[in-house]
């Protein structure tokens, strides 16, 4: 039998045309929005000090949604207060299994509210209807069912210790999942018996305060969490204040190093979730179909707005052309356009800044003399969006295999030997996540020993779980978040 | 006549042999009486750069060493800490403390070593996991040492403090790079002589002495270094934060400034050990 | 007989698979869930039911046939429904001895006769008797002969006899198209089906199509099987030039599945599958639901079951 298979025939090539083309779905339910979001401080929700607002835009529109409250340090510090007097009043006492029950109420309401949750995501922050719908919003509420049942468990976490809550918890998140981030941090913060002071990404406010509805809806006693809405200044001084004792940051490494900077002279305890160039890896022997959907999941999932986006491709030699042409037809049927189609597969980039630094990178990566592929898919007219783009002929030393992008980019290189593999992967100041594809068992178990990053996916991509502990080796942060080992961070340990 | 007595000449125990400072510096130590009693090497930025290649080459070896043997290496230690008990003792004592306190701190870092020689092939068992995801695929988190671990001993407890901060970095496999007392360095001098002796891999526990003043800015700064484990005053401490800023280093960091009980139990433990660990969680599908 | 030397056929499973490549259980169920997601209004909604109707093998494999039986489902297979311009069926579906009563209802349309032969469904005699079985179907009049493999054969390895077998069927045929069925039910795994997938094209003719199921077992179609299958016809072109055809069986019965079936084509195979001599949906309770549906685009209004359905159970 001839061996038919080693390379495809460029000459015989499947049409993905227009045939059957798709009317819109558009998603219509109505997300229940303001047109103004105050700060959500000790269980209500009140105008800034200063009065000060800032629009919220539809990046698939470019038009506003809504006035954002802008809240100065005077807010933070009202905030940080009412958190630190319902710790000591109210929920640092509370009996363990009577927050736990609070915790439940959040989760089933974010249930009852998911739909409404999902669009104002999307609308918000230009992610897929569909993502937000069956990821963000689910995810969510299963992070507070999943620590809902931690709060009256955890003298289980650190065996033969006693544990107790920080206090007041100062929490920032970025916004590329925004309501997915805040529940990441609310909801160990609560069960360990902490209060929150959060501050959301400028971008994307909107389902940050709608959570504080949920908060009100649940009954939550005031000040256990508090929303502040704001800027760069506003997250500085929610991680200054001095009575947040723990801080937890989610975003790009640069920033986390001035965060780590600016409180080098206090005793707060830090968790620090930030960047990545995560490598995915694809030996010859693996199932190829299921590589190519993780690869497409790993990079354009989100956009790529995913700080553990697998947007370093390394693909053994040998099929390396095979690769390329599976992922060239896959790309094909993804539909990108507007956010709240539910047809679509790559929505709106989350701001005009980002797409700006997307669209700079990639420019570096033609002058350095990568190879560029896109789609060439309609793109709206309106709106901020990129097309899903592979690079080849991507050198090590090149920004694009170098800088976090956290856009739909994807370089790929070669490697020949799991050694080699192996060295290119983890060369890197990052270590947040890495891919292995391969049908050999022994070689997962190795690979994953090597690789220097905190979350390692075989045969499989971007997954994620309320009880699987998220965080990064090296550059990437430090701290988990997740399961047993993340709720743990949020407990002093005596 | 009386036989003229040989002194040793202390030397730091770095990649596993013993050396002077590259600086050719030493600083004179005397013992409680004020007697002059030996020259300790003043160990400079270059040697701590030496100290972390040597252990950044004794590393993967030492990680990849069964937790079982790791605890048999730890126990050899203490073997070794035991069988020359009475010279730590004296080794304690020069600084002043009573023969009985230092025989009792002696006591404790041997039990101390023995302590974390049988969490070798334990703290795994209690810090990993395997998590229920809701997926179809099997997840679970193990540890992996960190790298190369930056130790800074306070100037009290010359030994069990020192055995205290780099046991539970090397039990999982870490390797240590570690500046001693600065007043009372003799102790590590020793200990470096019962580690070679141990069976531990020359490299994975690297010995210095000199001024902490001058050694401090290095360990903040060095990138090889992927965590601090130190008890220092509070503008020291600020020091090594700024510094680890830069390359997102871990700290643990104890104040020297406030009392520390390193005899107590609570200074001991699975939580000391997860300090120096980094989580890494792996998934995979579960089909056929 | 053009039968390919078993010498020459792979001998292991794993020697196969080092030259195919495997399947992941998770990652390909993960991918067809998201064909599930994909939302149909409208214009491409009519459009993918009306395809669905033109794809269905209309089908009736029961001892109880009789030629009256097979003679309703030909004017069904002709004209699913009395109103509206719904297209015809494939092809009416029925064992050898129907073959004959059912062809003179379809004589001049473009609705084929497909019969199932090699001792269906469990292809569990002789292969002279189930070869004599084919001549038999095709001298009846039957354009489109679906056969089951040897799945014996295939377990124990003996890949060299399945592939032989499937040959000598070939040649049985003559003109008419061949449908081999792989009953993925008794092959288990992904890995398997697409193993047997890649054994079967290889000594098929292109247009032949690859097919699921039985529907006499277990467990029949499902986007998963289908996928699979529809990844090995596309990596088996992309090599060759052969374009093998596919047919999903057993198991779909709505239309909204077979709306993902569909899907899964326009965005494994592309345009050039989305029609009945590539894609087939072997099926009876489907037609019935394809109308409704379509009814229900066309006057606005969900439609009772009756109007549709010959099923004996209602409510």
């Amino acid at each position: 039998m001839p061996k038919t298979f080693s390379k495809t025939n460029p000459a015989r090539e499947l049409v993905f045309g227009d045939l059957w083309e798709f009317d819109p779905a558009p998603e219509t339910a109505d997300p229940k929005l303001k047109k103004r979001y105050d700060l959500f401080i000790n269980g209500s929700f009140v105008p800034p000090r200063a009065e000060q607002y800032f629009a919220t835009i539809n990046p698939a529109h470019e038009t506003k949604i809504a006035d954002i409250a802008l809240a100065d340090a005077s807010d933070v510090d009202v905030a940080c207060k009412a958190a630190q007097k319902a710790f000591t009043g109210v929920w640092g006492k509370m009996p363990g299994k009577e927050r736990g029950k609070y915790l439940y109420r959040i989760a089933r309401l974010l249930q009852d509210h998911a739909r409404e949750f999902a669009i104002a995501e999307t609308l918000d922050g230009g992610k897929p209807i569909k993502e937000s719908r069956d990821f963000d919003i689910p995810m969510a509420a299963a992070h507070f069912f999943y620590h809902a049942g931690w709060a009256d468990k955890l003298e289980h976490l650190a065996p033969g210790r006693q544990v107790a809550p920080h206090g007041v918890v100062g929490q920032v998140i970025p916004w590329n999942f925004p309501l997915l981030m805040l529940a990441w941090k609310i909801a160990p913060a609560l069960a360990a018996g902490n209060c929150v002071v959060l501050k959301p990404a400028e971008t994307t406010s909107i389902t940050a305060l709608k959570f504080g509805e949920i908060c009100q809806e649940a009954g939550l006693p005031n000040g256990v969490v508090n929303i502040v809405s704001g800027a760069t200044e506003t997250g500085a001084a929610v991680i200054q204040h001095p009575l947040t004792m723990k801080v937890a940051f989610t975003g790009s490494t640069e920033v986390g190093k001035s965060i780590m900077r600016s409180l080098a002279g206090t005793d707060k305890k830090l968790t620090m979730e930030l960047g990545g160039k995560a490598a995915n890896i694809v030996f010859d022997d693996a199932p190829l179909d299921q590589a190519v959907e993780g690869i497409v999941n790993g990079i354009f999932f989100n956009q790529g707005h995913v700080c553990c986006a697998g947007s370093r491709l390394l693909v053994q030699e040998s099929i390396a052309d095979e690769v390329l042409a599976k992922l060239k037809r896959r790309i094909a049927v993804l539909r990108v356009g507007d956010p709240m189609d539910k047809n679509t597969d790559l929505g709106a980039i989350n701001s005009r800044e980002q797409l700006t630094k997307i669209t700079e990178l990639v420019k570096s990566g033609v002058m350095e003399g990568a190879e560029k592929y896109d789609t060439g898919c309609k793109l709206p007219a309106k709106g901020f969006f990129f097309r899903p783009t592979i690079f080849t002929n991507v050198s090590m030393s090149h920004r694009i295999a170098r800088e976090e992008i956290f856009g739909p980019v994807l370089g790929i290189l070669t490697f020949r030997t799991p050694e080699e593999a192996v060295e290119k992967a983890n060369n890197t100041p990052y270590g947040l996540s890495a891919g292995v594809w391969t049908d050999k068992g022994s070689r997962i178990l190795k690979m994953s020993t090597l690789l220097k990053a905190g979350v390692v996916w075989a045969n499989t991509y971007n997954k994620f779980d309320p009880t699987s502990p998220f965080g990064g080796y090296k550059e990437s942060g430090f701290g988990r978040e997740g399961g047993k080992q993340g709720l743990l961070e949020y407990l002093k340990v005596a | 006549m009386t036989r003229l007595l040989i002194t040793k000449t202390p030397k730091c125990y770095v990649g596993g042999a013993f050396i002077r400072s590259e600086s050719g510096r030493v600083a004179p130590l005397h013992d409680a009486s004020g007697a002059f009693f030996a020259n300790i090497p003043q160990c400079t930025r270059k040697d701590l750069r030496n100290a972390v290649e040597a252990a950044a080459k004794a590393g993967p070896g030492w990680a990849k060493r069964s937790a079982f043997n790791r605890g048999q290496i730890l126990y050899r230690l203490a073997e070794m800490m035991e069988a020359r008990s009475g010279e730590l003792t004296e080794a304690v004592a020069l600084g002043g403390t009573s023969k009985a306190e230092a025989s009792r701190e002696v006591a404790a870092s041997i039990e101390r070593v023995v302590h974390y020689a049988g969490w070798t092939d334990k703290y795994e068992q209690i810090l990993g996991s395997v998590n229920p995801v809701a997926s179809t695929h099997f997840n679970f988190t193990v540890t992996e040492p960190m790298g190369i671990i930056g130790v800074i001993a306070p100037d009290d407890s010359p030994l069990l403090a020192l055995v205290s901060l780099i046991l539970p970095a090397i039990t999982s496999g870490n390797c240590v790079v570690a500046l001693a007392s600065s007043t009372q360095p003799y102790p590590s001098i020793l200990l470096g002589e019962m580690l070679a002796t141990s069976d531990l891999p020359g490299g994975v526990v690297n010995l210095l002495t000199g001024l902490r003043s001058e050694m401090l800015p290095t360990f903040a700064t060095h990138e090889h270094l992927r965590a601090l484990s130190v008890a220092v005053n509070a503008a020291d401490r600020k020091t090594l934060k700024l510094g680890a800023a830069e390359s997102v280093k871990r700290v643990n960091l104890l104040k020297a400034e406030e009392p520390i009980d390193w005899f107590s139990d609570k200074r001991q433990g699975v939580e000391e050990i997860r300090a120096l660990i980094e989580f890494k969680t792996t998934w995979h599908p579960v089909g056929a | 007989m053009t039968t390919m030397p078993a010498a020459t056929a792979p001998t292991s499973l794993r020697r196969l698979f080092d030259e195919i490549g495997t399947v992941d259980q998770v990652g390909i169920e993960e991918r067809v869930a998201k064909f599930t997601t994909r939302s149909l209004k409208k214009k491409s909604k009519v459009f993918g039911l009306r395809l669905a109707v033109s794809m269905v093998d209309l089908t009736t494999l029961e001892g109880k046939d009789t030629p009256g039986k097979v003679a309703s489902l030909c004017q069904k297979a002709l004209r699913p429904h009395d109103i509206g311009d719904i297209p015809p069926t494939a092809a009416v579906c029925v064992y050898p001895a129907m073959v004959k009563h059912a062809k003179k209802h379809v004589v001049g349309t473009q609705v084929k006769i497909a019969s199932v032969a090699t001792a269906f469904p469990s292809g569990q005699a002789p292969l002279k008797t189930r070869l004599a079985e084919v001549h038999a179907a095709v001298n009846d009049g039957a354009d489109e002969i679906d056969m089951v493999i040897n799945r014996g054969a295939f377990l124990s390895g003996e890949f060299g006899r399945m592939q032989d077998e499937i040959a000598a069927v070939v040649e049985a045929c003559g003109q008419s198209t061949l449908k081999v069925i792989l009953e993925v039910s008794e092959l288990e795994t992904y890995d398997n089906i697409r193993a047997a997938s890649f054994l079967a094209m290889r000594v098929i003719r292109p247009g032949d199509f690859i097919k699921t199921s039985t529907g006499k077992t277990s467990s029949n179609a499902t986007l998963g099987n289908n996928q699979v299958m529809l990844e090995a016809i596309r990596d088996h072109f992309l090599a060759t030039g052969i374009p093998i055809a596919m047919k999903p069986a057993g198991g779909i019965r709505t239309a909204k599945q077979a709306l993902h079936f569909l899907i899964a084509v326009k965005e494994t195979l592309g345009d050039d599958w989305l029609n009945n001599r590539r894609y087939r949906f072997g099926a009876s309770a489907l037609l019935n639901d394809l109308v409704r549906q379509l009814e229900k685009e066309r006057t606005g209004a969900y439609q009772a079951p009756w109007n549709f359905s010959d099923a004996t159970e209602g409510y």
